[in-house]
């Protein structure tokens, strides 16, 4: 048995008396496509932030690799190879997109807080850049501030420096959420190419994303797991069905 | 729109190219250029001496312009509003007080031309212990803490008198001997000219310094600090370097302040000197790279020459803060840089009728607002001088009501006046801008 890239074990939190997340464990296998789906207020986005060290946990621990990240900070995490995306795109506005992609690619090229390299002459870092700037097709965007494009080319954004930095494990949060049936597949066919590889963790309401991507589904309901499994078998589960599959929100709606 | 230059401006360095350096950095080079001969202007040749006013408010410019660009690095590229930058210029120039008063007596033979570096390690020191406690936060707690800092260094100043001197602050003497050219400093011309070396080499390494990995995370930490934590950089850390780095050349504009004035009180540690950063870097533009060094020129110029003419300069440069706050938040250089499209599709001449057409109405409304803070002025300040408000030998008398009445209406009028032509104006930007969108579109 080898060890999970990300391993969760009775993870809880609560804001105040209210509990979000009510001891989940859960494996990710290295290299898998694991879609963590739920109706709203499920707590998925909150799992995210846990994972990724934004919020620290009520109790229990997470590891990365078999070595525990609960207690680390969000650089410190992003730095041992966990990467995410937001769900409200993240990205820095006023830097030209070029920049932002530039800026995800910094810290894992060793540039730390130098203040003696010149960016513009550091070609391998900037012909990196370029090659990812193609990658999320926003090469005829390069030198637009961020914060003046489309929201599809900001979550195509999002994602570019999400994966910048060579993280083996990436955490997508509703990556194609609020875009069109075409910008979906777009992202859909943009995830699967550059995530290639990687273990990659994602949230999302869009049933077909998540049945074309994914290779084990977790449900998750009222900050349990009530289900995980092949996405051939939570689609024939009686819980999940009655939970959350049948509900309306199935249409993908955010 | 404005705000946007910083950061986006991927231009590299050309690369080491003297030509590409020329065609890129020109208006540095011509500004340099034009740094070095202006005290000739004010040459006077029957006495064969320097004009003792200009070569001093030349001085003061190229302090005040380090002092800026500077504290922009916190602001507009950091993100960073501190209420207390002048401490680390002010602790620069007391330790490059006492460094060169200790060259003098012989214990630190220290070229002159070198304590301009002293005093930025002085500042790089005291930033670094400052800052370890000011970058732990950042937005209003770090304004809150830079403020609590200013205050601070002003009691301590007045407390400890062996580092500080008191309130007579640290008098010193720069013609110590030590020169690497023989230069004995002794005139104020010379001294100039070290600070415009040290001004050149300064800018010229700020501007590199927003080329680096720490420049732009400084900028993306500005953007998104939060974003910053999750391709691995701690916030914390970016603040405190960028502070660090900013102290360093705070000290060097402190120890140039120093070598001028070869004297340092408190006032160089207090809030109103660090009222003078926020200033000068606001009204120039906290978005340009070069906005700092307009608003510095601009507020010296102020301080200098119109306080010659006017008690009321304060005035005036706090009406013209709040002006650029409300109306161009980007400040002049982010003015200048709306053009700069326009400029680019060589359609700037079509602006030039609407802009005259904005011109008289314009001093119209300034004419009238001077008129008013110099009748008040006269009437309380300038009556307790026993001055007279004389404009080209006519005598203004402010007890009267005519002037008052033609202030009245020159801004009441004047104002009317400019607003409908501001609407004139703006119709003719957006025709403009609207046509070289489309152009973009059709290319």
């Amino acid at each position: 048995m080898t060890v999970p890239a990300l391993r969760l074990i009775d993870v809880e939190k609560s804001f105040g008396p209210t509990a979000v997340i009510m001891g989940v464990s859960l494996d990710v296998t290295t290299g898998s496509r694991h879609a963590i789906i739920g109706p709203n207020g499920a707590g998925k986005t909150t799992l995210f932030n846990l994972v990724s060290g934004r919020f620290p946990l009520s109790a229990g621990r997470i590891e990365l690799h078999g070595r525990r990240i609960d207690a680390l900070e969000p650089h410190e995490i992003t730095r041992r190879g966990l990467s995410r995306s937001f769900q409200v795109t993240s990205i820095f506005s006023r830097m030209s997109v070029f920049e932002n992609i530039r800026c995800g690619l910094l810290w894992s090229r060793g540039y730390r807080y130098s203040f003696w390299h010149l960016l513009g002459r550091e070609r391998a870092l900037n012909e990196a850049a370029e090659r990812l700037l193609a990658d999320v097709n926003l090469e005829a965007r390069r030198d637009l501030p961020a914060g003046l494009l489309s929201y599809a080319e900001q979550r195509a954004l999002e994602i570019g420096i999400t994966i910048a930095g060579g993280a083996d494990t990436v955490l997508l949060d509703e990556p194609t959420a609020g875009m069109s049936r075409s910008e979906a597949d777009h992202a859909v066919a943009l995830i699967r190419r550059i995530t290639a590889g990687k273990t990659l963790v994602m949230v999302e309401h869009d049933m077909s994303v998540v049945f074309d991507l994914a290779d084990v589904v977790t449900v998750l309901v009222y900050g349990q797991v009530i289900a995980s499994g092949p996405p051939a078998e939570i689609r024939a589960n009686r819980a999940v069905q009655d939970a959350y599959l049948g509900a309306p929100v199935e249409t993908g709606i955010a | 729109m404005s705000e946007s230059a910083v950061g986006t401006t991927a231009a590299p360095l050309a690369a080491g190219r003297t030509g590409g350096l020329l065609r890129r950095q020109w208006p540095w080079l011509v500004t340099l250029a034009f740094a070095l001969v202006v005290p000739w202007f004010f040459f006077d040749w029957t006495t064969g001496r320097h004009s003792g006013f200009v070569v001093a408010m030349l001085s003061q410019i190229g302090i005040m312009v380090i002092f800026a660009l500077s504290y922009n690095m916190l602001m507009g590229q950091a993100g960073l509003l501190s209420f207390g930058h002048a401490v680390l210029l002010g602790l620069g120039g007391y330790v490059t007080a006492h460094v060169i008063t200790a060259s003098k007596a012989g214990a630190l033979p220290l070229p002159l031309e070198g304590t301009p570096l002293v005093g930025g390690l002085g500042g790089l020191f005291f930033a670094i212990v400052l800052g370890y406690f000011a970058t732990k936060q950042r937005a209003t707690a770090f304004a809150m803490i830079t403020l609590g800092i200013g205050e601070l260094i002003t009691a301590c100043a007045l407390m400890f008198q062996t580092f500080f001197g008191g309130e007579g602050g640290v008098s010193t003497n720069r013609m110590t001997g030590h020169s690497l050219f023989g230069l004995a400093y002794g005139a104020s011309i010379q001294v100039y000219y070290l600070i415009v070396a040290w001004t050149a080499i300064s800018i010229a390494l700020m501007l590199l310094l927003t080329r680096t990995p720490l420049g732009r995370m400084a900028n993306a930490c500005r953007d998104n600090f939060e974003r910053a934590q999750f391709v691995g950089y701690d916030p914390r850390r970016v603040r405190f370097f960028q502070f660090a780095l900013s102290g360093f050349f705070a000290g060097i504009a402190g120890a140039l302040y120093t070598l001028t004035y070869e004297i340092v009180t408190f006032d160089t540690v207090a809030a109103s000197m660090s009222a003078n950063a926020l200033l000068m870097t606001y009204i120039g533009g906290v978005g340009v790279f070069a906005g700092p060094v307009i608003g510095a020129v601009l507020i010296v110029l102020l301080q200098s020459w119109v306080s010659l003419l006017s008690n009321s300069w304060l005035v005036y440069a706090g009406v013209l803060f709040i002006l650029m706050v409300t109306f161009a938040p980007g400040g002049i250089g982010g003015l200048v840089m709306m053009h700069q499209p326009i400029w680019r599709a060589h359609r700037l001449g079509r602006l030039a009728g609407p802009y005259l057409r904005l011109l008289v109405p314009g001093l119209l409304v300034v004419v009238g607002f001077v008129l008013v803070v110099e009748l008040c002025s006269f009437l309380t300040i300038g009556a307790a001088q026993g001055k007279t408000f004389t404009l080209s030998r006519v005598t203004i008398e402010p007890r009267t009501p005519l002037p008052w009445a033609v202030a009245a209406v020159l801004l009441v009028g004047g104002g009317l006046w400019l607003r409908q032509a501001a609407g004139g104006f703006a119709r003719a930007w957006h025709a403009v801008v609207d046509e070289i969108k489309a152009a973009g579109m059709r290319a």
